[in-house]
């Protein structure tokens, strides 16, 4: 457990700094995903101490949220001055997003096997 | 200072309140709360735990007349954890490699028609119905899971806890709309369906996903993944030349 997290630190630490140096826009943490996505990558998978720390730090993602959401006691005048386009860009914008998505894949994957491991449900 | 609190219950308050460990327990009270209604309405879209877990909290801070600063110096202590928490997600990611190599291509180009969707019909509609720069620069990371939402926000010139209640409402909105409008277009492949709800609704659209089976639950984490890295590196090069032509 302690040295999933100190893993997880490092690769986050290293991020940081490549974000930092480089003067990328990218933020620092998913830098680091990359970084650990592109060892797993290499190395063939994570090991079991660092699979269930990830386990367990994942499990309760959305708790890691909630202290942000509390946030939006910040943002009471905004979202009571612009409720009306940020309501109608956020319900829009959110379903033009799922139908454009899955319309694009289902084109793409049409005419071929590709999914063949999928069991067709309906 | 408090609408609600007497006399001595408000310097209890005052002196407890100076302390980070009353924020950080309130959080965990609140949120372990929230799982448990969830649970108790069967994971009902509507039920979401961080929707009644931030208004439990925003209302004891209103009553209690606390300022959102002294709330955050405990609750930091969770809001640190989303740094390792999104360096994390690689794992889960990795476990998609196979069925990625395989999905390559169609995939990758679903994921940049859906990516760039997002960002731009959210900015565009809010800017013809009048909203504010500072709002349209925090709604266009909405899609994506809420730390890598709030860096990219941070980064662009947004406000990163605006966009962190806007990446929330966006999930839930996905997670309860998604069946209707698959319904509505035909779409009944369930890795189609799963991938495109990860696309637009991230975590909360993926939790929505495993609900209706294991195959559309991974296609949404994978592509809760994807996008996060997609849209961090887009954004910032696509938002402020698309400002400046809004302008």
């Amino acid at each position: 457990m302690l040295n999933a997290v100190t893993l997880l630190l490092l690769f986050q630490l290293a991020g940081e700094a490549i974000a930092l140096f480089f003067k990328l826009p990218v933020p620092g943490p998913v830098i680091g995903m990359a970084l650990l996505f592109a060892a797993l990558a290499r190395r063939g998978g994570p090991s079991p101490e660092l699979r269930e720390t990830a386990q367990n730090l994942l499990q309760h993602f959305s708790l890691l949220f909630v202290p942000a959401g509390v946030g939006v006691t910040l943002h009471f005048q905004r979202m009571a001055d612009e409720w009306l386009p940020i309501l109608v860009a956020l319900v829009a914008s959110t379903f033009i997003t799922i139908a454009v998505s899955a319309l694009v894949l289902r084109a793409l994957t049409r005419h071929e096997p590709a999914h063949a491991d999928t069991e067709r449900q309906r | 200072m408090s609408p609600l609190l007497g006399g001595n219950l408000s310097e209890l308050w005052v002196y407890l309140g100076a302390s980070p460990l009353l924020g950080l327990t309130l959080t965990l009270l609140a949120y372990q709360g929230a799982v448990l209604v969830s649970k108790r309405c069967d994971g009902h879209p509507l039920a979401n735990p961080v929707l009644l877990a931030v208004t439990a909290l925003v209302t004891i801070l209103w009553a209690t007349g606390t300022p959102y600063r002294t709330y955050f110096d405990g609750a930091q202590f969770v809001h640190f954890l989303l740094g390792p928490a999104t360096v994390a997600l690689a794992i889960p990611l990795h476990a998609q490699l196979g069925r990625l190599r395989r999905l390559a291509i169609p995939l990758l180009m679903a994921l940049l028609a859906g990516s760039l969707t997002a960002a731009c019909s959210a900015v565009l509609i809010g800017h013809l119905l009048g909203a504010s720069d500072v709002t349209l620069i925090s709604l266009a990371p909405k899609s994506v899971t809420t730390p890598i939402a709030m860096g990219i926000a941070e980064r662009i010139g947004g406000l990163p806890s605006l966009t962190a209640v806007l990446v929330i409402l966006t999930g839930i909105l996905g997670a309860v709309g998604a069946r209707s409008l698959y319904a509505l277009l035909g779409i009944e492949d369930h890795a189609v369906r799963g991938f495109a709800i990860g696309i637009a609704s991230h975590g909360i659209g993926t939790a929505r996903a495993f609900q209706v089976s294991e195959q559309a639950g991974a296609f949404a984490a994978l592509a809760m993944g994807l996008n996060g890295l997609l849209t961090a590196a887009l954004l910032p090069w696509l938002i402020p030349p698309l400002m400046r032509w809004l302008r």
